[in-house]
Order: structure tokens, then sequence, then C-alpha cells
């Protein structure tokens, strides 16, 4: 190391290099497919998983706002929605099978396609080698099939939708028997042959970037790099592929018993069944099996949704407010007490399937101990923002949205989570408010948080703050205003589910109430359509990264050239001296990670 | 990319590895969980346990002497004996080619004395967690044809240990994974 250049004591240091890079790395002959398509680099499949993500947020968004309008408008007719969607909305109104398609479509594309594969597929792939100062994962080649297993997967699961008895849509768990049985309804025939197909697929690609991330935090890290100077970005994607490797295997497992159970004619999920006053011959089987290895995974998968969401505001909420973060180890000591109780709560899902009250108690009480590292994490990260310098940046805004959809969304957790209060509540609006603000909503706003916070080191060019703005706000507020009625709704007993809630006696004073959700959520989609509006355009005419590092931020992604090429780091990767939150201290603005400890700064 | 690795990082274990490490685990866990199915439905009324077929004992010393060889295989290349290490890779190939066949043979039987998939739920969780076991014994054997083909290519000469160690890690766990399903079924039938 002896050309050591030391970046990082001031942020506008001049841009080293740009075009002499092209030179030294000539010999590797790219051409456009080894560039853009197959490509090992592992920035470049993060945007293929960031962009193939966003087309799926489209496509879920779009299927729950056609949706909503047959919940806020059940009486209307839509003719543009039979131009768009055919025999599904005969006569303009959405057909029941349709309504149930598209509910169990908009899951299982959110929650699997876009808040896992684009969320830590788009974010670990980016930033694990940047911040731990490695050139490339650990396997650059399973990194690529990671992405196009993922890509496979949604094609397959696009396909569905065009087949003529429909995509799957018996809700996205799939519990048989409504998953097992061809008759039991159109979505069940091949639909969901192909959604069983592509979820295992989709299963491969998240083992495949799972091994990869474990073994590039693990064996790649740059010299000086410890564990405990890692940023909290690392730790977060380290706990997740912890729990996708853990946990997808035995969602695996259940899938292939599932299978065998359609196609095979063993009863591993069913017994005593009657369809049309029929009775099958399968006897033996329980449908709550599937439910157990379902969610065994199904847990985890919340967290392996929300940790990423974590981690990056972590960063952003401390870079932000030129403040260290506070509590570095309690934070990590949290991420892995939630880490460890993901695998132990999967019952709370189960609480009214017949599930031994006793059994129950345990699980009521460690899903509420989930609430202690939660609460330490909000804790941290409010006395993070604390009397802090803070720049009201899109990317910040975002992430303290995200703190405050997880506050509230928590909050509603611990009533779900006492058994005896989920008799009432199971299977209502209240859940359904609960979730999507914690896990979907709060998850979404810290992808948003860092889209924003790492574009320019993405694309070399920044996103357009004005509409970023309103982005946030209407975004914001919107989520609010979505969600927070429901849980009225749920508490007054309303079902999820259902297709039509007027011919209830106890849920009719709830239309207009309906009425009003859609119209937010319609708002809200369209707001969505803007920003990605703002991601193309940026792209190529988005405002240009001149400094290396605009936000002043210590770690080593913005020690990087400002488009870094595969390897990222010309010449030597740099030697890490400290954490990666120096900021404020001894009267330097931000102190980063490869500048060298010195002899008269105090201790941190 | 010549210089993935600083020199640092080469005295630690290889990637590769590590990241087969991670994957037996992952595997694990699928296991974890076909078998804590098993469990759960064999404390259910009505299940009738599986006579594991005799075959099953043979196939177990197969996959045990296999381990051995490999072991060999991998001492062989560490020594440069290469003709040995040909020998014995292939030994270990055709021994879990022998596996898998006797696995098989021990499905006909099972299937011909009237457990299958409709008539017995304990038979059908059998079928399928063996059966996924032996196909994670062929991928091995796949690996294994690999670092034959590599063994017997007179063009390039190949003397890296990594690929011969991973691949004997990947060996033994399958072995070690079918000794546990093995005492699984003789024990919770």
């Amino acid at each position: 190391m002896s050309n050591e250049t030391s970046h990082g004591h001031s942020s506008t240091v001049s841009v080293p290099h740009e075009t002499h890079h092209e030179v030294h790395h000539g010999h590797h002959h790219e051409t456009f497919l080894t560039k853009y398509v197959f490509s090992q680099d592992h920035k470049t499949i993060a945007k293929q998983f960031l962009i193939t993500g966003m087309f799926w947020a489209l496509v879920g968004g779009l299927f729950s706002v056609i949706f909503r309008l047959q919940l806020g408008f059940p009486d209307a007719k839509f003719p543009w929605m039979e131009t768009l969607l055919g025999e599904w909305a005969k006569g303009g109104q959405l057909q029941a099978e349709a309504y149930y398609a598209l509910v169990t479509m908009h899951g299982t594309v959110l929650v699997f396609f876009v808040l896992t594969a684009g969320l830590s597929g788009t974010f670990s792939n980016f930033l694990i080698p940047l911040q731990v100062g490695a050139r490339d994962m650990a396997s650059p080649f399973m990194n690529m099939l990671s992405y196009w297993f993922f890509f496979v997967a949604s094609i397959v699961m696009l396909s569905s939708l065009f087949v003529q008895t429909g995509p799957f849509s018996g809700g996205w768990t799939a519990y048989p028997p409504l998953s097992a049985l061809g008759e039991a309804s159109p979505g069940s025939k091949v639909g969901m042959d192909l959604w069983l197909v592509s979820m295992a697929l989709f299963v491969v690609s998240s083992l495949l970037g799972g091994l990869n991330y474990i073994a590039t935090i693990l064996n790649m890290r740059t010299k000086g790099m410890s564990m405990t100077r890692l940023p909290l970005t690392i730790w977060a994607f380290f706990f997740t592929a912890v729990l996708g490797v853990l946990s997808f295997p035995v969602l695996f497992s259940g899938f292939i018993l599932l299978i065998f159970d359609r196609h095979f004619g063993t009863s591993f999920y069913l017994s005593d069944i009657f369809i049309n006053g029929q009775a099958l011959p399968n006897e033996g089987g329980s449908a709550i099996l599937y439910q157990h290895l379902f969610w065994f995974l199904g847990h985890p998968e919340v967290y392996i949704i929300l940790l990423p969401a974590m981690g990056m505001a972590s960063e952003i909420l401390s870079v932000n407010s030129r403040k260290p973060i506070f509590g570095y180890m309690a934070m990590i000591g949290s991420l892995f007490a939630i880490t460890i109780l993901a695998f132990l709560v999967w019952a709370h899902h189960m609480f009214v399937t017949g599930l031994n009250p006793f059994l129950g108690a345990f699980f009521v009480l460690l899903t509420l101990l989930i609430a202690v590292p939660s609460a330490i994490k909000v804790f941290n990260w409010l006395t993070t923002i604390w009397r802090g310098n803070i720049r009201f940046t899109p990317a910040m805004l975002f992430a303290l949205g995200f703190v405050s959809l997880f506050i509230s969304g928590g909050l509603t957790g611990i009533f779900l989570g006492n058994s005896a209060l989920d008799i009432h509540l199971h299977d209502t609006y209240f859940v359904i408010a609960h979730f999507h603000i914690v896990m979907g909503v709060a998850s979404m706003f810290g992808m948003f948080a860092g889209i924003y916070h790492w574009y320019p080191k993405m694309y070399g060019r920044y996103l357009n703050n004005t509409l970023g703005y309103i982005h946030f706000w209407v975004t914001m507020v919107g989520a609010y205003l979505i969600f927070w009625p429901m849980h009225y709704e749920g508490l007054a007993g309303m079902p999820r589910r259902y297709y039509k809630y007027d011919i209830w006696e106890s849920f009719k004073h709830f239309g207009e109430l309906n009425k009003f959700i859609s119209i937010v959520a319609i708002i809200v989609f369209l707001v969505q359509i803007l920003f990605i509006f703002n991601f193309f355009y940026s792209i190529w005419k988005g405002r240009k990264v001149t400094t290396l590092n605009p936000w002043g931020a210590n770690t080593l992604e913005w020690t990087t050239p400002v488009n870094p090429g595969h390897g990222n780091w010309i010449g030597e990767i740099p030697e890490v001296h400290r954490w990666a939150y120096d900021y404020g201290k001894d009267g330097h603005d931000h102190i980063a990670q490869t500048v060298p400890v010195s002899a008269d700064e105090s201790k941190h | 990319m010549e210089k993935v690795m600083s020199s640092e990082q080469q005295q630690k274990m290889h990637p590769h590895k590590f990241t087969l490490w991670v994957a037996i685990g992952s595997i694990t866990m699928m296991f974890a969980g076909f078998t804590s199915a098993y469990i759960v439905k064999s404390n259910q009324a009505g299940w009738e346990p599986v006579q594991m077929p005799k075959i099953f004992f043979l196939s177990t010393v197969i996959i045990l002497v296999s381990s051995a060889t490999v072991y060999l295989a991998q001492k062989a290349m560490a020594a440069r004996e290469m003709a040995k290490y040909r020998l014995l890779i292939t030994i270990t190939a055709l021994l879990g080619l022998g596996f898998v066949a006797t696995q098989f043979i021990g499905f006909s039987e099972l299937w011909a004395s009237k457990i299958t998939f409709s008539e017995s739920v304990a038979g059908s969780f059998f079928y399928i967690i063996t059966g996924v076991h032996a196909l994670h014994v062929l991928g091995g054997v796949i690996a294994l044809v690999v670092l034959f083909l590599r063994a017997y290519n007179t063009k390039t000469k190949f003397y890296g240990s990594t690929p011969v160690e991973t691949t004997g890690l990947y060996w033994h766990f399958v072995d070690l994974l079918w000794i546990y399903l093995f005492v699984f079924f003789m024990l919770v039938s």
C-alpha cells in the first residue's frame, strides 16, 4: 500500500483517472451482451434486479388498483376494464374469480418479486462488495445465475396471467386444498402449476444470491475491515441472507410435497375432502402441515423484507444527521435477536387453526419478545437524529418515513400477537392494515430511501429532487390514509379477501370509507409512476455527479470513481482504519473509513 | 480479474468452499423440514410405518465406501499421484451411481408390495425424502464427472486442489445425510 492517497478529508476531491480507466481495463473486450445482459458485475446485476423489481411493482400495484376499484365501487361499470382484462371484467365489472386471482398475484408479486428480489437482490448486490471493499462477489457467476433464475421465474409467473383458466387465485400463501386440487377452482389448474414452477425457480435464485452474500461478507472484506467496522447496511444484508438461506429450503420441501399431492396422488395435505358432493380418495393428510412448512419460511420472510430496509435507514439517517449512529453494537445485537426470534414465532399465523392453546402461549410470548429488539432499533434511530444537523434530502425523508411507519405498524403487531385478541382480529382488515404498514409500505420506503441515496453511485447522476419531494409527501400521506381506516374496519370485524361487502348489514356503512381508500390508492399509484419516470429520465438526463462523495459519507463505496468499472477500484483496494460512523468528530465534519487514526484523536 | 483476492484473503478458506458450507446448512434445513413433517405426521391417527427395504443396507455400505475413496482421491491429488487420483474419482463416481441404483431397486420392491403414493402416507414421505437425497447424490456424481473429464484432459493440466476439496466435502455431506436419514427412518418407524 505505498500509493496511499487520502480521499475523504474533503468531499470535493476532483474525479481522478476517469479517462485513464478505459485504457487501463482495455483488455476486457466487453460486448453489449456481456456488459449489460449476461453481466457478472455485481453493480449491473443489482440494476437488473432493481429494474425487474420495478416492473413487478408496477404490475402488482396496478392489480391492487383494479381490485380496489371493485372494493370501492362494487356497482360501477368500467368499460375500459373490459378492454384491458377481457373475460375477467365482463361488462366492465371485475368477475369474482378475477378478483381473487388479482389479490393472490398482488401478494405473491409484491412479497417475493418486489420486496425480496427487488429489495435485497438490488441492494445486497450493489452495496456488499462496494462497502466491504471487494472487487466483486465471492462467485460472480453464481450471482449472475441468481438473477437469471429470477428472470425465468418472472417469465413463468407472467405467463400464468395469460392462461385460459387464469393465474392462481387461492391467496399468496397457497394453502391446500385450494392449491392442491385442480378441481377446486379455475385458478387451481394450470395457473397453480405455473405458480409453483415460478416459485421454485425463485427459491433457487434467492439461495444462490444468499450464499453469495454470506460468503462475500465473511470472506472478502478488505484489509482492516473487521466485522465491527462494517456499516449497518452490511450487517442487515448478512442477517437477511442467513434468514433466506435457512428458511427458503423449508418452503421448498413444502412445495415438493404439494407438487406430489397435485400430480402423483399422494396425500400429504389432503384428507376427507368432498368436491361437488364427490368424495376424494385422499386419506390421512393434513392441511395444517403445509401451513407449518409455509410459515416457517413465511415469518422469516417478513424479516427478509424488513431487515434490508432497517439497515439502509440506519445508514441514511446517520449520514444525513451528520451524527454517528447511536448504539452501533445494540443495533447489531437487535438485528441478531430479530433473526433468531424470526425462526421461533411462525405459529402466530396459525392461532386459529386448532393449535394447542398451551403451545400458543409460547408463541405469544416469543412474538411479543420481538418488540424488545424492535424498540431498541427505534430508540437508536430517534437518538441518532436527535439534535443532529439534519439534511432533508428525499432519501432522508423516506428513511424518516420508514421509522414512522415501522412504529405505527409495529404497535398493531402487539395486538395481533396475542392469541386471545387474534380470535377476533384474524383474517380481518386489521391484519391487512398491520402488515401493509409495517412490512409492505415501510420496506418500500426503505427501498426508496436506498434508491434516492445510492442513485448517484449507480448511474453517476442525481434523481430530480422536486419530483422526489412530491413522491415522498404524497406516498407518505397516502399510505396512512389508505391503511389507517382499515384498522377501524378490521376492529369492526370486516373480513379480508371478500369480493363484496355491501350485502352484509354489518359492513354496509363502510361503503364510503372503502370508496375513499380506493381513491387514495389510485392517487398513490399515479405518484409511483411519477417516480418511475424520474428514475428513467435521470439515468440519461439527470444532473451529473461531479464530486466523489456527494453526501459526505464515510463508507467505502464513495472512494470509487464516479462511474466505477468492473472491479470497483482502480489500483489497490483501500485499507480501512475505523468504523463507518465518524461524523462530527474532533471538529471534522466526517472522517472516511480509509483515513488512519491519528495520534491526537479522541477515542470512539 | 486476476486480482480478485488480496494476499491476506488467500490465507482464508477459499470462497467456493465457504459457499458450499453455507449451502450445506441450507440443504440441512430442507431435510430438517422434511423429517420434522414426518415426525408430526407419524404421531397422528392412522399412521402405518414402512419397513425399510433390505437393499438399503447395501446402499449404506456403498456410500460409506465411496466416502473413503473420495478421501483417498484427495490425498492422491495432494501427493500429485495423478494416475491413482483418476482411478479413485472414477471409482467414487461409480459407487455413487451404484448407490442410486440400489435405492431405485429398493423403491421398486416397496412399490411392488403395495406401498404406493395413494395407499400409504408414510411410504410417500419415504419415497420423497430418500428420493430428494438420491438427487443430491446424483448432483455429486455430476461434479465428479466434471473432475474426471478435467483429469483426463491432456491439453490443460489442472492441479488446483479447491475443486477436489469442495467436491469431497459435498460428498461426505451427502454420505452423512444418508446416515442421518437411515437412522431416522429406523428409529421413527
